[in-house]
Parts: C-alpha cells; sequence; structure tokens
C-alpha cells in the first residue's frame, strides 16, 4: 500500500500494470436469484473502463457491492491492495474517502444548494478554512463546467444535465482517486453527453483519477474508454479495448457492437 | 493506513541568491494537510522579499486541487505585490493540474444585513401576510372543490367510485382500532376523575350525565378528528406532495385527467364519509370506557349506567357531535391537499409540509369546534 502512495503519480507505462479495484469470485443474490456467478474483474490504476450489459444483468449491483452497498455471498474485493473485508471501520472509511461516486440520478442532497452539497464531504473529512472551502466548492463547481451562479441553486432548480454536473463536483469534492460512474451521460442530448464525456477525460488527465464507467452510450465507449468489459449472465463476458469487443464473437456483443445504433456511431467516426 | 505521519507534512524552505527567492517545498500538499498548506504560502508571502521567486515543486510527492489552487493563488497574489513569481521543476501532471485550477478570484456575494429588531418586525409581517394567504387560498380552493364535485355529480360516469371505497378502508377501516383503543382509555380517564370529584359532593350517579354528554358532544369528535389529521391528513399531504415531486400530477393532467377529480376527491369524500362512522365508533367506545370505570369506581352497575345514560342524553345530544364531524372532515382534507400542492422539489420540503398539514388541521379542528359549541348554544340545541 505504502508504496503506492509514498512516490509520486507512476507514469502511464507502470500505471497499466496495477489493478486498483480487484474483484475475485463475487457472487451476489436477492432471495432465490443468483446475479453475480463468481465474476472476476480487474480496473488498473489510471484507465477510464467502460462497463457493459444487458439491463437488468446487474450492472449496478455490481457497482454497488464494490461500493459495500449491496452485501455479497461470497468472493473478495480489494481496493487500493486492501480486502474491504478485512479492514476496520476507521480504515473503511479511509477507502471511502478514496473515492467518489456519481449516482444515475445525482442523488444531491435536495435541502442543499449546489455549493453545500459540494461543500459537505469536504467539511466532514477536511479542515479547511472558511475562504478556502468556499474557494475549493466554487472550483470543482467550474471544473464540471458550471457557471457560479449555479452554486446558490438548490438541485429541484437545476436541469438534468446541470444536476450530472454538480453531482460530479461533488463526487470529485474530495479529490478522489477512483470516480464512479453511473450512466453519466444518460438522459443528456448527445452534445452534452459529448462534453460530459470530454470532461470526465480531462479531469481523469488532469487528476490522474481511475474511472469506472456504466455506461450504455455507445460514443462514451468509442471516445473516452480505455478499456471495456461487458457483464453477461453473472460473469464478465469480455474485457480489453474496444478492438477487442468488436472481434468477441459472442452473440450479445456481436449484436451490441455490431449493431445499427454502433454502425451509426463508428460510420460517425470515420 | 494511517498516512499522516511527520515524514508527509509539507513543509518549505526558502533559500536567497542575488534578486531571488527560491521556495523549495516538499512533502504532500494536499486536502489532509490543509491547515498547515495555508500558514505555509503564508509564510512564503512574508518571506519574498525579494524581485523574482521561485516556487520549487521538484520535491513534492503528492499535489491535489487544494495544493494546486493555494499555490496559484500565491503565485497570483505575490504578482499583486509587483513581484514576479513562477512554478519551477514541476512535473508534467502537476502542470497540467495547476493551469486546470488556475486561480481566479471568486466575487464574495454580499448579504445585506438588518438589525434583528427589524428582521423580526418583517417575521411578523410575514406572517400575518402568510396566514391571510392561508385563508384565501383556503376559501379558493373549497370553491374548486365544490364545482368539481358538481361536475362529477353532473357526470357521474367520472366518479371514481373504487378510489373512494379504497380510500374508505384507508381512512375509516384500517383506523377503527386505534380509534376504539384511544376513545375507550379516555372515556375510562374521565369518568374516573368524574367520579372522583363528584363523591364530594354525594353526585357520584351525575358521573353517568358527564361522560355522557362530554363524550358525545366534543370528546369523541375531537378525538377522532385529531387521530384523523395526523394519521389521514398527513397521509394525503405525503402522497399528494411527493406525486407532485415526480411530476405524477403533471402526468395526469397531460393525459386530461383533473387531479382534482383523480386524487382530491375521492380522498375528501372518503373523510367526510368516514370521519362520522369513527366518531360514532369513537362515542360508543368511550361510553363502555366510562361504564367499566363508573362500574369499577363508582359502584355503579350495568343497568343503572344504561338507564341513566338514556335520560342524561337526548337525541340532539347525539347530533351536535355527529353534525360536527363532516366539517371536521372536509377541514382536515382541504389543508392536507392544500399543503401536499405546495410542496416544492426537496425531501425537507415534503417534511415541512407534512408538519404543517397536521398542525393547521389540529389548529383548525379546535377552532372549528369551539365556533359550533357558540352556535350550538346560540340556538340552544
Amino acid at each position: 500500500m505504502s508504496t503506492v502512495l509514498d512516490t509520486a503519480r507512476p507514469r502511464p507505462s507502470e500505471r497499466s500494470r496495477e489493478a486498483i479495484i480487484r474483484v475475485r469470485g463475487l457472487e451476489v443474490g436477492f432471495g432465490e436469484r443468483l446475479v453475480m456467478k463468481g465474476l472476476d474483474l480487474d480496473v488498473m490504476r489510471g484507465e477510464i473502463l467502460g462497463f457493459v450489459g444487458a439491463s437488468g444483468q446487474g450492472k449496478s449491483v455490481l457497482t454497488r457491492a464494490i461500493l459495500g452497498l449491496v452485501p455479497k455471498r461470497a468472493g473478495t474485493i480489494e481496493v487500493f491492495g486492501e480486502n474491504l473485508d478485512e479492514l476496520s471501520p476507521a480504515d473503511r472509511r479511509l477507502v471511502d474517502r478514496r473515492w467518489g461516486v456519481l449516482f444515475q440520478q445525482g442523488a444531491l442532497f435536495s435541502a442543499l444548494t449546489v455549493k453545500q452539497n459540494v461543500q459537505l464531504p469536504m467539511r466532514e473529512y477536511l479542515k479547511l478554512s472558511d475562504r478556502l472551502l468556499d474557494e475549493l466548492a466554487m472550483l470543482k463547481i467550474e471544473m464540471v463546467g458550471l457557471k457560479p451562479d449555479a452554486a446558490d441553486k438548490l438541485p429541484s432548480e437545476l436541469s438534468g444535465g446541470m444536476i450530472k454536473r454538480a453531482a460530479l463536483a461533488r463526487a470529485l469534492a474530495l479529490d478522489p482517486e477512483i470516480l464512479f460512474l453511473d450512466e453519466p451521460t444518460s438522459g443528456l442530448d448527445p452534445i452534452g453527453a459529448g462534453d460530459f464525456d470530454d470532461l470526465i477525460a480531462t479531469l481523469q488527465r488532469t487528476l490522474g483519477l481511475t474511472v469506472f464507467m456504466v455506461t450504455h452510450d455507445l460514443d462514451s465507449l468509442y471516445t473516452v474508454c480505455d478499456r471495456i468489459a461487458a457483464l453477461g449472465d453473472g460473469k464478465i463476458l469480455a474485457a480489453g479495448p474496444i478492438e477487442t469487443m468488436l472481434a468477441s464473437d459472442h452473440p450479445w456483443l456481436r449484436s451490441y457492437f455490431h449493431g445499427k445504433r454502433a454502425r451509426a456511431v463508428v460510420a460517425g467516426d470515420a | 493506513m494511517a498516512q499522516s505521519t511527520l515524514a508527509h507534512e509539507p513543509q518549505v524552505r526558502i533559500e536567497r541568491a542575488g534578486d531571488e527567492v527560491r521556495a523549495v517545498l516538499s512533502g504532500r500538499w494536499t486536502a489532509e494537510h490543509a491547515a498547515m498548506v495555508e500558514t505555509l504560502v503564508a509564510d512564503i508571502m512574508t518571506e519574498a522579499d525579494r524581485r523574482r521567486v521561485m516556487i520549487d515543486l521538484a520535491r513534492v510527492d503528492r499535489l491535489d486541487t487544494l495544493g494546486a489552487w493555494v499555490l496559484d493563488r500565491t503565485r497570483h497574489d505575490l504578482g499583486g505585490k509587483g513581484l514576479s513569481a513562477d512554478f519551477i521543476q514541476a512535473t508534467p501532471e502537476q502542470r497540467i493540474l495547476l493551469n486546470e485550477v488556475a486561480y481566479r478570484g471568486f466575487q464574495e456575494e454580499v448579504k445585506p444585513r438588518h438589525s434583528p429588531f427589524v428582521d423580526f418586525l418583517v417575521d411578523v409581517g410575514q406572517s400575518v401576510a402568510s396566514a391571510g394567504r392561508d385563508f384565501v387560498g383556503g376559501v379558493a380552493f373549497l370553491g374548486e372543490l365544490a364545482s368539481a364535485f358538481l361536475r362529477v355529480i353532473t357526470h357521474p360516469r367520472r366518479f371514481r367510485g373504487s378510489a373512494v371505497v379504497n380510500q374508505l378502508e384507508q381512512i375509516a377501516y384500517r383506523g377503527v382500532p386505534i380509534i376504539v383503543l384511544i376513545s375507550f382509555l379516555v372515556g375510562c380517564i374521565v369518568a374516573q376523575q368524574g367520579i372522583f370529584q363528584l363523591q364530594k359532593f354525594g353526585a357520584t350517579a351525575f358521573v353517568i350525565d358527564l361522560t355522557g354528554i362530554l363524550v358525545l358532544r366534543e370528546l369523541a369528535v375531537l378525538l377522532t378528528s385529531i387521530m384523523v389529521a395526523g394519521r389521514s391528513g398527513s397521509a394525503f399531504t405525503a402522497e399528494i406532495g411527493s406525486m407532485k415531486m415526480r411530476e405524477e400530477i403533471d402526468a395526469l393532467r397531460v393525459m386530461g385527467l383533473d387531479p382534482m377529480e383523480v386524487l382530491i376527491i375521492p380522498r375528501v369524500l372518503a373523510l367526510v364519509i368516514g370521519l362520522p362512522l369513527l366518531t360514532f365508533i369513537s362515542s360508543l367506545a368511550a361510553l363502555a370506557g366510562g361504564g367499566v370505570t363508573a362500574w369499577l369506581y363508582g359502584d355503579i352497575s350495568v343497568d343503572v349506567f344504561l338507564s341513566r345514560l338514556r335520560a342524561a342524553v337526548g337525541i340532539n345530544t347525539f347530533l351536535v357531535g355527529l353534525i360536527k364531524a363532516p366539517f371536521m372532515a372536509l377541514v382536515i382534507g382541504i389543508i392536507a391537499t392544500i399543503e401536499g400542492l405546495a410542496v416544492k422539489g426537496s425531501a425537507e420540503s415534503l417534511g415541512q409540509h407534512v408538519t404543517s398539514s397536521v398542525v393547521k388541521a389540529i389548529f383548525m379542528v379546535i377552532v372549528l369546534d369551539g365556533l359550533f359549541a357558540m352556535f350550538f348554544a346560540a340556538i340552544r340545541f
């Protein structure tokens, strides 16, 4: 653990070898139904991993299982090289502050303004002067492309795209090392979705983030994801760069990446 | 995982050469050490006494947005003092981060200040105005409800019988056990106190008159109304409020369905039917409680209790309580719906409106009961 932290950020070549999240033999079930059947997954430091799968296959369940929101029946989850089951509650809190989560609906606290939402984790975990607290919150709000006057608005006064941006600002409040995004571009217009992809790519470069992105957006998969993992039948069907996905002959992957919509994306890129 | 060891704390060493001040930074310039970071940059500001300032990042272990922001702010502030400040030996990643945060002043919002006395007067004025608006809004809503009701009566096909029955089950049927229980207990308590006080005059038997009249005229309807305001009024407000929050009310409207007819009339109608029924049950339970206590504490047998009760209360006593019930129901229904429709987007707003729905409904029920008491006294009913 300490070797990772004490040096400056590893160079890209070193990054690619180290798994920041390592899931082994994960089983998650609800009642009789087993949703994850011994799933293995690695997320490498510094990459943007796109995570795809048919609706109802449990993409969100996997994300929630890694975050500890859904109990698992078997398997291990290692994050930052630490097995989450073996951590004391205090150490677990340290892990919590090193990742940020963008929920699908934003999950902004509806009683707080955007700025207060961003400041909430900072107030909880950091000892900052009031000036710095204000400046940092405004910085994060501007970094995600919101106008300063959005800072004092309540979530109910924001549009869908602004909610996603504000939620991203909150997810970035503590400078996390891993960013979980649950369908970040769903509900955005294509231009807004493209901007959001660019934003995530820029932030990932600037802050050296590792991004775990559940998405259905083929554009996102083509443009920003370094690697893609496909979920099916409780396991990872395939993982690798987009070329691996295109070359796969699994029926679902073929129809996903060679379907009408996928061809349109490729044609648009060319 | 203990990370905050001394070795990681941010540090600054100041070196001077010619017209140059060099601030050599080391350690972690991150949010965890925010307080240290702020003191150190203040040091740099005071130490910077030469024309050129170099901020050397070569030995910085980690830099996050906070560190980058504070450092770039310092560079900006030094520039403001007429010095030239630069970062040297930054890694490409640090450069990107420093460029990305690029210090700019965020304008402070100016909050106008008032004296507490003026604030107090403003508060009072606003409360009076909003109470007035509530009253006008309530009357307007009553009119809307009446016109919607007329529409439903003239077009019976638009009447939603199953919704009314469903609401009746929620409001009346499921409310029976708790209302029977509290009414029985209150009946017991009133009778017991009556016996203790009346014994002093040797007038124990009058406890039956006391309990009978008090329960039938006032207690049963008040207890039931307060219980229903808390049980069903709050539920209406929460249901309608969360439907409003999630645009379900708008969805009804665009389908050409009137939320008034679909949601509100069935609920208010069920209240108007249900509350008198519950009041009747409550009266019986309270009288039963009074009877049991009279028997246990006052040695009044059941047939004495019944015959004396028959003599003490007339049909008018019974009707006074029952007549009030539909009006109470209307007040509870109107307040609950108005509050529900006033819910804004946040969870906090929902909570506030549910609370104020219950508080206002109970308050209005008691005020209305007082008005009825004056009215019935005036007409000697």
